[in-house]
């Protein structure tokens, strides 16, 4: 009973004036500045509005109850524009919280009209951080989909010559890419019919113990599956590195440069060089 | 009675084609016919295809390792073929290198690889 009255006076207190909705709209904007044009805030503001005084108006002060889905929709709705276009977390959760400064009780305010300001307020409060929250899933969800979009760009395999493919590494190596690598190239094995696999590592920034590991596995299972690994452009400064990490590469070829990997799996396999390319 | 994995021969060849799940004990029996049938039959070389594998686990890469030496022993070079990326991603996650066994891409390419082998120990084609 207590309750369906605290919303009837939110309600009242809400329509009590038409400039709510206006007055919400202009503080909104002037946090935001000019990024967003005031035609799109007045479109969303005001169906948060229409959703909110609906809501309430079924009664009820409880946000995650059924008659505040629509509400709730908006709400994710206008966080995910939000962080698609670069607001911050603050910039977001303003659009919400303004709704509160806006019906700030004056002197001439009852005590009744205090006590549903303080439930408003209460209200209000929750959706904001509904909104922060739907804000920071978007941007998770746009951060993993980067994460895995960088993960297809990097690794490519491209074929050299006929049997032979070669692996250009940029970037930092970790467990993740390096299977995502190891797998990529053996599949290109396998469907190339490639004897010969040259992994390039001049964009890789630096190698230590781990790095070393993962990229011995990779060449391991290449050899498992029947086809040769060759190692490339190695820079001075790692192969110091790894020599005084005491890595050791063994049995595995390793060149300076790309150019000398192809020739040195061009001559193994027996493909005639033009003339001029041996040295 | 459990499946059996037939031995093939081709030539100087015997061709052992893996189509189904390994057992332990299917393997076991692959071991045996295997080392009479090259006893038998005098092979030079051994082409274990393993294209329709796609779970290994340690017992099988060492059955691996293990026939190639049986046969080794026995005068026949042994050839991996067919290997899937998945399965040698799973051998080297077991460390399982398996040194000492030759392997190829594919059948072609393991037949191949034992004629040379084959004409360089002879001298002759």
């Amino acid at each position: 009973m207590a309750v369906e009255r605290a919303s009837e006076r939110l309600v009242e207190l809400l329509t009590r004036d038409d400039a709510v909705q206006e007055q919400w709209v202009t503080a909104v904007a002037a946090s935001l500045g000019s990024r967003i044009s005031r035609a799109e805030l007045e479109r969303e503001l005001s169906e948060l509005y229409q959703a909110l005084l609906q809501a309430l108006g079924k009664g009820g002060l409880d946000w995650q109850d059924e008659a505040y889905s629509e509400v709730r929709a908006l709400l994710v709705e206008l966080s995910r524009t939000r962080a698609r276009h670069g607001f911050t977390p603050t910039e977001t959760a303003v659009s919400v919280f303004a709704g509160k400064d806006v019906l700030e009780p004056t002197e001439g305010s009852t005590a009744e009209d205090i006590t549903a300001y303080l439930q408003l307020a209460r209200l209000f409060d929750a959706l904001g951080l509904f909104t922060i929250e739907a804000y920071a899933r978007t941007r998770e969800e746009i951060i993993s989909a980067q994460a895995e979009q960088l993960l297809e760009l990097s690794t490519p395999v491209v074929k050299l010559w006929e049997g032979v493919v070669a692996v250009p590494l940029v970037g930092t190596l970790d467990s993740a890419r390096t299977q995502v690598v190891m797998e990529k190239l053996l599949q290109s094995l396998v469907d190339s019919e490639s004897e010969h696999a040259i992994i390039d590592i001049t964009g890789v920034p630096a190698v230590d113990t781990e790095v070393a590991q993962h990229l011995l596995k990779t060449v391991v299972a290449a050899r498992l599956m029947g086809a040769e690994c060759t190692i490339s452009g190695i820079r001075p400064q790692i192969a110091q590195t790894l020599v005084a990490l005491g890595v050791q590469f063994g049995d595995i070829v390793t060149k300076a440069t790309l150019q000398d990997a192809l020739r040195h799996v061009l001559q193994q396999s027996g493909t005639a060089l033009p003339s001029g390319g041996t040295r | 009675m459990s499946d059996r994995v037939p031995v093939l021969k081709l030539g100087q060849v015997l061709l052992v084609s893996i189509q189904v799940d390994l057992e332990d004990q299917i393997v076991l029996d692959l071991q045996d016919d295997l080392a009479e049938r090259i006893v038998a039959t005098g092979a030079t070389g051994v082409v274990i295809d393993i294209t329709a594998l796609e779970i290994v686990d340690s017992f099988v890469g060492r059955m691996l390792a293990n026939t190639a030496a049986i046969s080794r022993m026995l005068d026949a070079e042994t050839v991996v073929v067919g290997m899937r990326p998945a399965v040698a991603i799973t051998l080297v996650e077991l460390g399982l290198s398996l040194g000492g066994v030759r392997t190829a891409l594919t059948l072609e390419k393991g037949l191949a690889l034992l004629e040379r082998d084959r004409t360089a120990r002879t001298g002759r084609p």
